[in-house]
């Protein structure tokens, strides 16, 4: 039986007719749940021509909408790359008591809606919140305004680069960092020399996730941006405020273009796990960071 | 410990904890505060009007069917990933974050279309009597489709580090399949099965762009709890606002809390070593 020492051992679920039966009803529920959901933005989008399609895309307020949308990305995604990295570097570099707390801190916006998030803003810098006096009088406007929309973006994000980077450098330990600087190196070069190779791809695989979400809120910015068209309208806002307008192909024309950076961004997932981002997994989104360092990672 | 030899934590605590204390605790600090300082008598009336019962329920039940029909496809998902090897599985793998990557205004306006009595699923589904755009059906689906990718991700990984050999020595002693699934598998998998469930359902309580969209937000019948902070806080009820969002940060924490549990334990056991 046991004559070839390559040979898999038998598992179960091998048996043709439950095996293709079961991929079978996988595969048409993907079609169903997932790609029946991305197929109709396309189709929508083109229902009244590629003409219209261009024009929807082309129109002042749907610019408008994407500058925003990029201008926010541009400024919430390096903040937040810079706080990632950082956040990485003291905990897992060094040993310091709430470290854990601090963890467990920074992944709380994952668990809470975006709409919770949203309000607690307003209640921050809104007329009726702790500085809306404040702000009114100096004049200065952080709800209904740009800030407003990348603080929400901030706090929606604040997870996304850390907890990337905790679990890879934390399996990377401190050994290379501690012979670098004790060879004479500065902090500054330590980290670019010795520590940024090691995590290059894990850092980028974050930054394209929160440049997604970034790009991508919608409930924590409804609440914050006033929704006004042609001037605090991010993509996702537009895509509400033109689907409930009765425009829903130019609702799914601008749609279109979100779509398609969801699937570049699936792509660059993908490209970036290959090369073992990714991988130094937790179980899941949430949640204790600090003893699940997976064994087997290759270590540079 | 050790002494530290190496430089820069004054600079990234520092960073750390600017960001974290500005962007995370001040603004839900702020929230807590609001809701407090209504006073336990109207805290507790407005959280308990029948309009936000009736909103907790909606929300409560849905976000339940919603994973328990992500518990069976999740898992269908993950072992056919896992276990199979068949043309496109890598495209499957893939394409089974997209709930993550698509914005949920997006999949709000695509589920709706899809489902609307006009629509593609919407004609098969109200030939047979169904209607699901404007109806809890659809929030179900909208929080099935936003909180996917949970359950696959989770049991993934422990699916991939299962041990041949005791599957092997339960066949050998003549188990059927069924019994090696329910005795020897599910077992292993069941932490990470708990995990992933608690972070659908913790997901789909907070869901809101992609529910609006398909849910006809009917007071009583199709408002989730999202939704009505939301209404009361375009009525420039912001005590209301303040109480409904609170109820939702202490599920939050509280979902939060039972996740970590589950995790912990679920990498006690898998975590060799």
């Amino acid at each position: 039986m046991t004559n070839k020492k390559t040979r898999r051992p038998p598992r179960i679920g091998e048996k043709p007719i439950f095996r293709n039966s079961l991929i079978a009803i996988v595969l048409l529920l993907v079609a169903l749940v997932i790609v029946a959901p991305l197929a109709i933005i396309g189709v929508q989008a083109f229902s009244k021509g590629a003409a219209f399609f261009a024009k929807s895309i082309t129109d002042r307020d749907t610019v408008h909408a994407i500058w925003m949308t990029a201008l926010t990305a541009l400024i919430a995604v390096p903040i937040n790359t810079i706080f990632g990295v950082a956040a990485a570097w003291a905990i897992t570099k060094f040993d310091f008591p709430g470290r854990r707390l601090l963890l467990v801190v920074i992944e709380i916006p994952f668990s809470v809606s975006p709409i919770v998030a949203g309000v607690a803003y307003l209640f921050v810098y809104g007329l009726q919140g702790l500085f809306g006096e404040t702000l009114q009088s100096a004049d200065m406007k952080i709800l209904f305004a740009l800030p407003g929309i990348v603080l929400a973006s901030l706090f929606v994000t604040a997870p996304f680069v850390a907890r990337e980077l905790i679990p890879l450098m934390q399996a990377q330990g401190r050994d290379l960092e501690e012979a670098a600087t004790s060879l004479g190196a500065s902090g500054w070069r330590t980290f670019f020399s010795v520590t940024l190779p090691n995590i290059k791809w894990a850092l980028l695989y974050g930054v394209i996730l929160c440049n997604s979400r970034v790009m991508g809120e919608f409930g924590a910015v409804s609440v914050v941006s006033g929704n006004i068209r042609g001037q605090t309208n991010t993509l996702p806002l537009h895509i509400e405020l033109l689907y409930h307008d009765y425009n829903a192909v130019g609702a799914f024309a601008a749609a279109s273009i979100l779509a398609s950076l969801a699937i570049v961004t699936l792509i660059a997932k993908v490209a970036l796990e290959r090369r073992g981002a990714g991988r130094v997994r937790r179980p899941a989104l949430a949640g204790p960071t600090l003893e699940t360092t997976e064994p087997g990672i290759s270590k540079p | 410990m050790a002494r530290r030899i190496l430089p820069g934590l004054p600079l990234t605590l520092g960073i750390t904890l600017v960001y974290v204390a500005v962007i995370v605790v001040l603004p839900l600090g702020a929230l807590i505060f609001k809701a407090a300082s209504l006073g336990p008598g109207d805290y507790w009336t407005i959280v308990s009007s029948d309009r936000a019962v009736a909103s907790y329920r909606v929300t409560l039940l849905c976000a339940a069917a919603a994973t328990a029909f992500n518990l069976v496809f999740g898992m269908a998902l993950a072992w056919v990933i896992v276990r199979y090897r068949f043309p496109g599985r890598r495209i499957i793998d893939a394409l089974v974050d997209l709930p993550f990557a698509l914005p949920t205004a997006v999949a709000g306006i695509a589920l709706t279309t899809l489902f609307a009595s006009n629509g593609w699923f919407g004609i098969a589904l109200s030939s047979l009597g169904i209607k699901v755009a404007y109806t809890p059906l659809g929030i179900i689906i909208a929080m099935a489709f936003t909180s996917l990718p949970f359950i696959v991700r989770t049991v993934q990984p422990v699916l991939e580090e299962l041990d041949g050999a005791l599957e092997e020595a339960a066949q050998t002693l003549g188990a059927s399949d069924g019994e090696i699934f329910a005795k020897v598998l599910l077992p292993q998998l069941f932490p990470a099965i708990l995990a992933g469930l608690s972070l659908s359902f913790a997901r789909s309580l907070g869901e809101f762009g992609a529910i609006i969209f398909i849910a006809g937000n009917q007071p009583y019948e199709t408002e989730i709890t999202a939704l009505l902070a939301f209404i009361r806080l375009e009525e420039y009820d912001y005590p209301a606002s303040a109480a409904i969002a609170s109820v939702m940060l202490m599920a939050a924490f509280l979902m939060l809390a039972i996740t970590n549990i589950l995790q912990t334990r679920a990498l006690r056991y898998t975590v060799k070593g």
